[in-house]
């Protein structure tokens, strides 16, 4: 592969509510078995990117944790490798990542020392398949300075918390805005580049030579008539973790069948950090429909339309009805959940009732349970 | 090379013959058990909870599966710069070339390996039992007794004792007599197959035993050390122990992890099992399923109704099939309205729709009575079920079969339909 990837897994989001009290939007969990950033990690690897940088600040313990191995993702050990950066104390900078673009320009020794010919800057909320080369190929055919990967707007979403682009018939960007209240245009930024890696160097280090920190605002959108930006569309599923109705609704696609099939059943997979748990089991008086269960879960009673991550615990006559169960969550006997996501390691104490009433209703601080020190969250 | 103090050998050579089709393509060890790992993961993963972490593993039969399985040891931590896991087959050498023989005669032939780590005690494990052990506290007894041997022991049913290596030992555990499948046991404990040699003593007696045939360790190095005098001592264990060698405890085995409370319990953080496991994504439950009282392997998919059942990773279930009773394992499909019931159906094997399996009266299998007589229909791996036939108990299939094969649409309980094999 000719390109090195960057992961910008800085972020957290008030709209996520406390759902990121603990752990970057990156390390959410997501479908049953992953996290986010393992579906453009497995992008990257998948394209044959061996080299991958993530670029973490925001609650990074969580997403260090995930990150602990190369290996998971099969990228190379010798060659390339897995590398997480979070902002440091240096001789002539103390500063926390003040923008993406900074964040970048922080670790840009890392960029100057590495010898591939493009950089695929990736954001780490993403639930996608792609195929990079084919990125990287529009990128070369179209003597691009920048590529950016455009998706059509996700159903029912927000247009005002993406990037607008509007292209011209060649595919050229012609127009971008960054979470326009009214927009023309259902194409959003993905928030996927591809750029050659010297340019990118030079465009940083012009960026912070200025003050300027941001990659969309003081690259993209100052640059784009300098510039070539062209829009690459993608194909295909797409979802944007940014708040709790997208990732919400994220988890609950993969009840659908084309969703499972896309990224359960169609090469390439997606990988994951592998966690060894006993497989699923259901005592008697489960009822489990419509729903996805994870390794390590044990269940008691009735589930439906949910989706319960590893280790969750269903106990006797609950109901736990159109839920997000994250890992480990511990739901009692006589137990009404409904509307929900659970936040990971809770516990349900029995006979207690939990409905989302207008939405969907975060359950997360009550750990009245002692709970295994199995550092995961 | 960094000195060890006990590293492993792990016997993984065997046919387990008693298992039928389940193992005409993988040797024992390799068998898919509980829904995700094969029985080898139980001694491995002891190994490393145990604290040891370099680990022969003598393979000989049918070592494909169980050499990709392994692989370099990463699912259990033994992926290591010193020691970790080293498969070990037969080889060729200057003067001679010969099979392992025997248990004994297996660890003989790879001394250099053994030297190589200079330890000072070697553990000598099997691959076909499901247990939890710490050997490391056998290790500490084997120490406190000074023992030459010390031989892990289970105390079993009196009348069962027959089956096994039968220790006699004394108030201080130490063995006074050792006797290979007596007719009449005059003891209940029953050698686990867990040996713990002080290095000295075992490579001595390889060495004194190395033209002995079919050198066995029950028959042969445990009575020429017993005659010499050296010290033997047996360590008793207490909690769960199977050997999973026939099909029928097998298949009790598999349905003993589905109790409520399971006396084996694979949920317990602590003493975890691992295994080499590559699909991670979770199962789906359809809104037409229904799955009770069964443990299910990540990335199944369930349309139809399962029951009391052991369903391994991928196993597609499609909409009106019923299985009761059943050990499905790794990337199985069910077709529609399909009904198998007390059955073993080995990876990647296509049941047709509406296939009958495991019904009717029970009947002697014409192919080894001895092997299918507990009432279950085996199917081994990779074989086609075409659809809506109906197949007995007792029975055994392996390979492509087609409705040529089933004279009326079915084959008798006792009958069998074998047409793969390794010979094809």
């Amino acid at each position: 592969m000719k390109a090195l990837g960057i992961i910008l897994a800085g972020g957290n989001s008030s709209r996520m509510q406390n759902l990121t009290d603990k752990r970057a939007i990156a390390a959410m969990p997501i479908g049953g078995s992953y996290r986010c950033i393992d579906f453009v990690l497995s992008n990257m690897t998948n394209s044959h990117i061996q080299t991958v940088a993530v670029l973490s600040q925001y609650n990074a313990r969580s997403l260090n944790e995930h990150l602990n191995s190369s290996k998971w993702w099969n990228f190379g050990r010798k060659q390339g490798g897995l590398f997480l950066f979070t902002p440091t104390v240096t001789t002539n900078n103390s500063w926390w990542y003040r923008g993406t673009a900074d964040a970048i320009w922080q670790n840009i020794d890392f960029l100057k020392k590495r010898h591939e010919p493009y950089v695929i800057i990736a954001s780490g909320d993403g639930v996608y398949k792609l195929d990079f080369n084919k990125v990287l190929d529009y990128h070369i055919a179209k003597q691009a300075d920048i590529t950016v990967v455009c998706a059509k707007l996700p159903e029912g979403d927000d247009i005002n918390r993406y990037g607008v682009v509007s292209m011209d018939r060649d595919g050229r960007i012609t127009e971008f805005e960054e979470k326009p209240m009214v927009a023309n245009s259902d194409l959003v930024s993905a928030g996927v580049y591809v750029i050659r890696r010297r340019a990118l160097i030079d465009l940083l280090e012009e960026c912070n030579r200025e003050g300027r920190y941001n990659f969309v605002t003081d690259i993209l959108i100052r640059y784009k008539s300098m510039k070539k930006i062209y829009g690459y569309k993608m194909e295909g599923y797409w979802a944007n973790i940014a708040d709790v109705d997208s990732y919400f609704k994220a988890n609950m696609d993969f009840l659908r069948k084309d969703v499972r099939d896309n990224f359960f059943h169609t090469e390439p997979g997606v990988f994951s950090k592998t966690h060894d748990l006993p497989p699923a089991k259901y005592n008697t008086g489960s009822k489990v429909t419509n729903s996805l269960i994870s390794g390590g879960c044990i269940i008691n009673s009735t589930v439906e339309n949910s989706v319960l991550f590893k280790k969750a615990f269903v106990g006797n006559n609950s109901v736990v009805k159109n839920c997000v169960i994250l890992n480990g969550a511990y739901i009692g006997d006589n137990v009404h959940v409904e509307n929900c996501i659970v936040e990971s390691h809770e516990t349900l104490l029995s006979g207690s009732t939990y409905i989302g009433e207008n939405g969907i209703r975060i359950v997360t601080g009550n750990k009245n349970r002692y709970d295994m020190p199995i550092g995961e969250v | 090379m960094i000195r060890k103090e006990m590293i492993a050998m792990l016997l993984a050579g065997g046919q387990g013959s008693r298992l039928g089709v389940l193992t005409s393509d993988v040797a024992k060890p390799a068998v898919s058990f509980g829904g995700k790992y094969r029985i080898i993961d139980f001694p491995l993963s002891n190994c490393i909870n145990s604290g040891i972490d370099t680990v022969g593993v003598l393979t000989q039969y049918q070592p494909l599966v169980l050499n990709s399985h392994i692989g370099i040891g990463i699912p259990w931590d033994l992926d290591r710069n010193n020691g970790g896991v080293t498969v070990l087959p037969p080889y060729e050498k200057s003067d001679t070339s010969e099979w392992y023989s025997g248990t004994a005669n297996a660890i003989f032939q790879n001394l250099k390996y053994m030297e190589s780590y200079n330890p000072e005690y070697v553990l000598i494990l099997s691959g076909d039992h499901i247990y939890k052990m710490d050997y490391e506290a056998m290790l500490d007894f084997h120490k406190a007794k000074g023992a030459d041997v010390t031989i892990a022991v289970i105390p079993v049913p009196i009348e069962e004792a027959s089956r096994f290596g039968v220790v006699i030992a004394d108030d201080e555990k130490r063995i006074s007599e050792f006797e290979e499948k007596p007719p009449q046991p005059r003891s209940n404990l029953a050698s686990m197959g867990i040996y713990i040699f002080s290095w000295k003593a075992l490579r001595e007696s390889l060495v004194a035993l190395k033209d002995q045939s079919n050198c066995d360790f029950g028959k042969h190095v445990l009575p020429y050390l017993h005659e010499k005098g050296s010290p033997m001592y047996a360590y008793e264990f207490n909690s769960y122990w199977k050997d999973v060698g026939t099909l029928g405890s097998y298949w009790e085995a598999n349905m003993e992890l589905i109790d409520l409370i399971p006396e084996f319990n694979l949920y317990e953080e602590f003493w975890k099992i691992y295994t080499n496991q590559n699909i991670i994504e979770p199962q789906f439950v359809a809104s037409t399923a229904v799955v009770e009282k069964a443990i299910v392997g990540a990335g199944a998919q369930i349309y139809g109704e399962v029951y009391n059942s052991v369903l391994g990773a991928g196993v597609v279930v499609e909409e009106g099939a019923i299985i009761r009773d059943s050990i499905i394992m790794e990337g199985v499909t069910i077709g529609k309205n399909c009904i198998v019931d007390k059955s073993i159906i080995a990876e990647n094997t296509v049941i047709g729709e509406g296939a009958k399996i495991g019904q009717g009266e029970e009947a002697e299998s014409k192919l080894n009575a001895s092997i299918y007589s507990f009432g279950l229909a085996v199917i081994g791996e990779n074989s086609t079920i075409p659809a809506n036939v109906t197949i007995g108990k007792n029975t055994a299939i392996k390979g492509e079969t087609s409705d040529a094969d089933y004279p009326d649409g079915q084959l008798a309980s006792g009958g069998y339909i074998i047409k793969a094999g390794d010979r094809l």
